[in-house]
């Protein structure tokens, strides 16, 4: 069985759908909603990756460096508001974040 | 003269208002003052501000002072002195003019008209305001300015220990102003602005002692039976400006004969127009001039001061009704039913205000029910045609009534507030001067002969004898039974209250004869009381009655009234001359000879006694057909129509369900981050689909 371009996009669409669904269904800790967007990130660098190979067009796999940059960049600064969060309230559960309640 | 006489009272009731502000604010400079200032200064029942609510820091002060100390005499406003003066001077001047123009168009025929400015110039409606000055203006201008004038002065020692009385004088001048626009009044709205006026001023001086209850609630009461009257009037006023197109006297009275036989349409009746009218006009009278059916407000009104009880509900205003009937006599003339009702309603309210006068036992009430009695007389005169008589009995009642009115009053503070005269007794030595003048207003009232009353109640019984009225029988009947009625109350009173065993011994004592300032107008009076009836008695009721008035009064229908009355059986003549006596002799017998035998009476005639002594139960059936109705509908309007249709489908309902939805929508806000993100991605979806399903569509 080769592996073609549809595999790739399932594990991507699969990738993305746990990312989506560790967000909200995920009541314990604001680091596992970091690391869903991150899973999001990667769902979506998969598909760049698979399309340029599938096309043969370089500029998708530059794309992807692209995101990995802004995730990386995005996983520390999401990391230091989590300290600082941290540091203030003292609980970084899920449940205790309701600071938004109107 | 005419601006000075009408505008001196409105000049002193300025002022006088003036410094009853000014002592307001000295009062209560800027605000609330102390507290501790508070306890000394005021007494606690009297407390209030004449402008703005007491605000509840001054409330509770004086609740403090009420449990701890002994009521403080309140010190008068400033400048009280200088208000009393300024009033007093005026309404003298006024008084002195009056007479001088009582002079002038009485007998010199200088009839005037002096036009101040226009009012009210709407299309073809023309309303000035004017002066106008007959010879029946000109007698109520005496009558008003003079009684004013002595009450003015006699206040000066009854409101003495008073702390408002710069507001009491104010009110007392523009009551005066009121009155004298009403006479003075040119067209039916000048009237009726006069008419309102004194209306007012009679609540705002009923109400006077504003902090009792009882104070109030007769104001209000006087207020309300007045509108029903006023409700008549002022369609009366309407009426006739439909049918003749103008509401100045001389047009209406010019166009009045081209009416007879004129009907009105309304809904499905036709109604004679003129009877209507004067009809409407009337019920204006009976509720200001307080006749039967409408008269339950006058005695309550009794709660007002003493001198207003003299000046307003004696001798000036209650007889406004009867002076409107006199001005509008062109009109009354032509509409002869009408005037068989005015008979029938004076003859009534004669008999009935008497019957109940005998056996009350508040010393105004009494006097109050007389005036109510003698107001009926009057009407039966008006009835009858002969309307000068009506007027010459306005004339001399306001002396003689005014005068026992103001005994009372000498009477109540020599008593300190006591009014029930089952508690006096014995007087007579104490108040001399008092008793004095009080007899011989009673010799007035009741028609001893030669005094004032006599000339004019006797003309009034007679011209109800001879009158061709439908009506004018029962009405003779009723007023000669009212005679003796009267002499009865009217000695019943004195004997009580000076005669006899005092019966508070300790009151008795202490009772002095009142000051100067309120003995000398008592004397005026009763000086008025004897000689104000045989000097008039050949302009008001004799030849010269039609030469006197002029053209003020129209006798098409009384003038056979006149002719007979000159040829009227002896017998006829000598009735209430002998009704009073009765009435005297029986009074004499009960209350002098055998004081036993009321009591006795009393107890015999049980259910008779309580019916008069309830006033005829009138409070309780108008309480029970009118009140209660009212105040039932106004609370079912209020709780079902206002609270819960208008206000549960206007602005609480719809604020209600703005809430509701709010509810729900805060609901939505749960500031978890992951239902954001969760509403966030639905959203996502639902745009997608839209795009991959329905926007391509469209597109």
């Amino acid at each position: 069985m080769t592996i073609g371009l549809g595999h790739y996009l399932t594990v991507a669409a699969i990738l993305f759908t746990i990312g989506i669904f560790g967000i909200f269904l995920n009541r314990k800790n604001v680091i596992i909603i970091l690391m869903s967007i991150e899973l999001i990130l990667l769902a979506v660098n998969i598909n760049l990756v698979a399309f340029s190979a599938f096309l043969g067009d370089l500029v998708g796999q530059v794309y992807a460096l692209l995101v990995l940059t802004v995730a990386a960049a995005e996983a520390a600064i999401g990391l230091a508001i989590l300290v600082a969060y941290y540091r203030n309230r003292g609980s970084i559960a899920v449940e205790d974040i309701n600071l938004m309640k109107g | 003269m005419y601006y000075a006489i009408v505008f001196l009272p409105l000049l002193g009731a300025v002022i006088a208002a003036l410094i009853a502000l000014a002592g307001a604010r000295a009062r209560h400079p800027g605000g609330p003052p102390d507290v501790g200032v508070e306890n000394h200064a005021h007494g606690p029942v009297d407390e209030s501000r004449p402008r703005g609510a007491p605000d509840p820091q001054e409330a509770h002060a004086v609740l403090a002072a009420s449990h701890t100390e002994p009521q403080p005499a309140e010190p008068p406003a400033a400048g009280s002195r200088s208000a009393e003066a300024v009033t007093t001077v005026f309404l003298f001047a006024a008084m002195l003019l009056s007479w001088l123009a009582f002079v002038d168009v009485g007998f010199g025929h200088h009839d005037a008209r002096v036009t101040l400015f226009p009012w009210i110039v709407v299309g073809d409606l023309k309303v000035d305001w004017a002066l106008r000055v007959d010879t029946l203006t000109a007698v109520m201008l005496v009558v008003v300015t003079t009684i004013s004038a002595f009450v003015h002065l006699y206040s000066i020692g009854y409101m003495e220990d008073d702390p408002y009385r710069p507001r009491f004088f104010s009110y007392l001048s523009l009551f005066t102003f009121s009155m004298l626009m009403l006479v003075t009044a040119d067209n039916l709205v000048q009237l009726f602005f006069g008419w309102e006026g004194v209306g007012l001023m009679s609540y705002l001086l009923i109400g006077f002692w504003y902090h009792k209850p009882e104070a109030n609630a007769a104001a209000i009461k006087a207020f309300i039976v007045n509108r029903v009257g006023d409700f008549g009037f002022s369609l009366g006023i309407f009426a006739t400006f439909m049918m003749t197109g103008a509401i100045d006297l001389d047009t209406v009275f010019a166009q009045a004969p081209a009416l007879t036989g004129k009907t009105i349409h309304f809904l499905s009746w036709n109604v004679d127009a003129l009877t209507l009218i004067c009809l409407l006009l009337f019920m204006g009278a009976m509720g200001k001039s307080a006749q039967f059916l409408l008269h339950t407000w006058l005695p309550d009104a009794m709660e007002g001061p003493t001198p207003v009880s003299a000046l307003i509900h004696a001798a000036t205003m209650v007889t406004a009704g009867v002076f409107m009937v006199a001005r509008l006599s062109p009109l009354f003339d032509l509409a002869p039913s009408a005037q068989a009702f005015v008979t029938f309603i004076g003859g009534t309210t004669a008999f009935f205000a008497a019957t109940i006068a005998l056996v009350q036992n508040d010393i105004k009430r009494i006097v109050a029910y007389s005036t109510c009695s003698q107001l009926g007389y009057m009407f039966v005169a008006m009835g009858t045609g002969a309307y000068s008589v009506g007027m010459f009995h306005l004339f001399t009642h306001a002396f003689f009534k005014a005068l026992l009115f103001l005994g009372c009053g000498s009477v109540i503070i020599a008593m300190h507030h006591e009014q029930d005269i089952r508690n006096m007794g014995g007087l007579k030595n104490k108040l001399p001067l008092t008793y004095w003048t009080m007899v011989i207003g009673t010799l007035a009232l009741t028609g001893f002969p030669l005094t004032a009353g006599y000339f004019s109640k006797d003309a009034i019984i007679e011209a109800a004898y001879v009158s061709g009225n439908p009506m004018a029988l029962y009405a003779f009947g009723t007023t000669a039974l009212a005679a003796a009625l009267t002499a009865f109350y009217s000695w019943r009173l004195i004997f009580l209250t000076f005669h006899g065993a005092p019966h508070d011994q300790h009151h008795y004592d202490a009772a002095r004869e009142s000051p100067l300032v309120m003995v000398l107008p008592l004397v005026f009076l009763a000086t008025g009381a004897i000689f104000a009836g045989y000097p008039f008695r050949e302009l008001f009721v004799g030849h010269d009655v039609t030469e006197f008035f002029g053209d003020s009064l129209k006798f098409a229908s009384g003038a056979h009234v006149f002719e007979a009355m000159h040829a009227i059986p002896q017998l006829i003549a000598m009735t209430p001359t002998l009704m009073m006596a009765i009435g005297f002799a029986i009074a004499w017998e009960f209350y002098i000879r055998r004081p036993e035998l009321p009591v006795e009476l009393a107890r015999q005639q049980e259910p008779l006694y309580k019916f008069l002594l309830n006033k005829w139960y009138f409070d309780e059936v108008y309480d029970f057909l009118i009140v209660r109705p009212t105040l039932w509908l106004a609370r079912a309007l209020w709780k079902y129509g206002d609270g819960w249709t208008i206000d549960g489908l206007g602005p609480d309902g719809v604020s209600a369900r703005v809430l509701d939805v709010t509810r729900g929508v805060v609901r939505l806000q749960t500031g978890y981050l992951y239902h954001y993100a969760f509403a966030m991605l639905i959203g996502v979806a639902a745009l997608i689909t839209w795009f991959m399903f329905g926007g391509a569509r469209v597109g």
